[in-house]
């Protein structure tokens, strides 16, 4: 969320500033990523439920920490923020 | 059914602040509950004593009964996103003695039910549904715009901020154009204290709420049987997750669409007029570059804060900010503050319609209740804003604003203002 933020990437608002209580910066993962990015939190998952457009791959880009493991993740965003 | 207005009425001569130095009375007798403060706009340097000499402040005695005032930006955060330390249950407004209302609407739920029955109305408030209206809702701010006179004093409030969310909720339900002031009466009643002019008791205002059920029922009844449209009503009758809804459910929820779309985004559109009056290299900049409109309504919203708080209940002792906070006590997020709280907000006390990270504010709530039409109120404020901009050189404020007598919705009874056109070509500001 701060790398999309800091380079002006559209589409990602991130009202809250990180702290995974708006479900502003939701993004998809791409398939072949989903087992290095890992689960969302059960208080991500609530927060994820009130997107109506949530999907399998739905992740809060907020909760998802950069690590050297993740070099070159592939991540799409919803026509919408909610 | 209990009046408890005379009782509170009676209370308030005794409890108000009006007049006070907010920096000489002891701290524990502020109470920011009361409305007078509010009406007076006298509530900013109370909040400022609270935020910088005790940011989490017990009220032990008010008109309604001991609280906990929540004032910094972190805080609330905290308390809004802890649903299982501080619940939304039984009710999210100061007062206790609401409850009478007794519709199942979710903005007083806690999880999981909560977010069973959000789940299946937000869809009707989402973007991609709210795309669909944006054309006739455009037409229609067109249209109330176009009849305003220009260069002769009217109420803003009156003929544009009530008429456009009367116009935009009617829109937006598909509900029967002539009778779309029944919706602006529905709303003011649902939110009413009696005896404050809407109504005057609390069996007026039953029977107000026994006449929007009824003609919502027949609107249900009969689009259920028509082919499905794009407005809420049809959208509710024919979606999936929501047919089937019990009435009872249908009803809360209309309510809550009614409330909740009504005098929050009305006020908005009048605050940003004054704010815009109050901060003239505001409008100037904002004259040199219409680009900026989107990030102004953010700080407008922000400015504003058309709801001044929300009330949780504490399920558990708990402690905030060095406080202890016993189970069963009220706990007040004083959003109205934590929005001028300038250690979460770089000059939280200026209005800058082009500030970084303007969506960072605390009016729609964070966590699991955050605004569900906050999408809704953004589309309406940019396209009231665009139109006046293609209009006007100025909307301008020419009287002293009349305030709503609330602690809760923070609002504008009228705004006298007076219109320049585009070419308009006067000295005076």
């Amino acid at each position: 969320m701060q790398a999309a933020v800091k380079n002006g990437v559209p589409g990602i608002d991130a009202d809250c500033g990180g702290s995974c209580s708006c479900a502003t910066c939701h993004v998809y993962i791409k398939e072949e990523w989903l087992d290095k990015v890992g689960q969302a939190s059960p208080t991500e998952e609530a927060m994820l439920s009130l997107s109506s457009d949530r999907k399998d791959n739905s992740r809060l880009s907020c909760q998802i920490p950069v690590t050297e493991a993740l070099d070159g993740l592939v991540v799409t965003t919803p026509e919408f923020q909610f | 059914m209990r009046d408890v207005t005379s009782d509170q009425e009676s209370k308030q001569s005794k409890w108000s602040m009006v007049g006070k130095d907010p920096y000489s009375m002891p701290i524990e007798k502020i109470d920011l509950s009361h409305p007078g403060i509010w009406r007076a706009n006298e509530f900013l340097p109370f909040m400022e004593r609270l935020r910088s000499e005790e940011p989490v402040h017990y009220c032990p005695e008010s008109a309604v009964g001991p609280y906990w005032s929540v004032m910094k930006y972190k805080d609330i955060m905290e308390v809004d996103t802890s649903p299982h330390i501080y619940s939304s249950e039984p009710t999210i407004g100061i007062v206790d003695s609401f409850e009478e209302f007794i519709l199942p609407a979710f903005i007083s739920m806690d999880p999981p039910k909560h977010d069973e029955q959000r789940r299946v109305v937000q869809g009707v408030v989402a973007p991609a549904n709210l795309k669909n209206l944006e054309g006739l809702i455009r037409q229609r701010v067109c249209t109330i715009l176009d009849e305003l006179p220009i260069d002769e004093e009217f109420d803003w409030v009156e003929r544009v901020s009530i008429e456009l969310t009367t116009q935009m909720l009617a829109t937006l339900f598909d509900f029967p154009f002539e009778d779309r002031n029944k919706l602006t009466f529905w709303s003011d009643a649902a939110t009413a204290i009696p005896g404050g002019g809407v109504v005057s008791n609390q069996a007026e205002r039953w029977e107000a709420l026994q006449e929007c059920f009824a003609y919502f029922i027949r609107l249900w009844n009969e689009r259920v049987n028509e082919k499905p449209g794009n407005d809420l009503i049809s959208m509710l009758a024919h979606g999936e997750a929501t047919r089937n809804m019990p009435q009872e459910e249908y009803l809360g929820n209309v309510i809550l669409l009614i409330v909740g779309g009504n005098d929050t985004t009305r006020n908005s559109i009048s605050g940003g007029v004054l704010a815009l009056n109050e901060n003239p290299t505001e409008y100037d900049k904002l004259r040199a570059d219409p680009g900026l409109i989107r990030n102004m309504v953010s700080e407008i919203i922000r400015w504003q804060t058309p709801l001044a708080h929300m009330r949780r209940t504490a399920l558990v002792d708990t402690e905030l900010g060095g406080k202890k906070i016993k189970a069963g006590e009220k706990v007040v997020m004083w959003y109205a503050s934590g929005n001028r709280d300038d250690e979460s907000i770089e000059r939280a006390n200026e209005f800058l319609i082009d500030r970084a990270n303007a969506r960072q504010h605390l009016s729609f709530g964070f966590g699991l209740h955050r605004c569900m039409g906050n999408r809704l109120a953004e589309m309406q404020l940019n396209i009231v804003w665009e139109e006046i901009m293609k209009r006007f050189h100025k909307v301008e404020v020419v009287g002293e604003p009349e305030r709503v007598y609330s602690s809760f919705v923070k609002g504008y009874m009228s705004l006298p203002v007076k219109l320049q056109p585009l070419d308009w070509s006067g000295s005076a500001r």
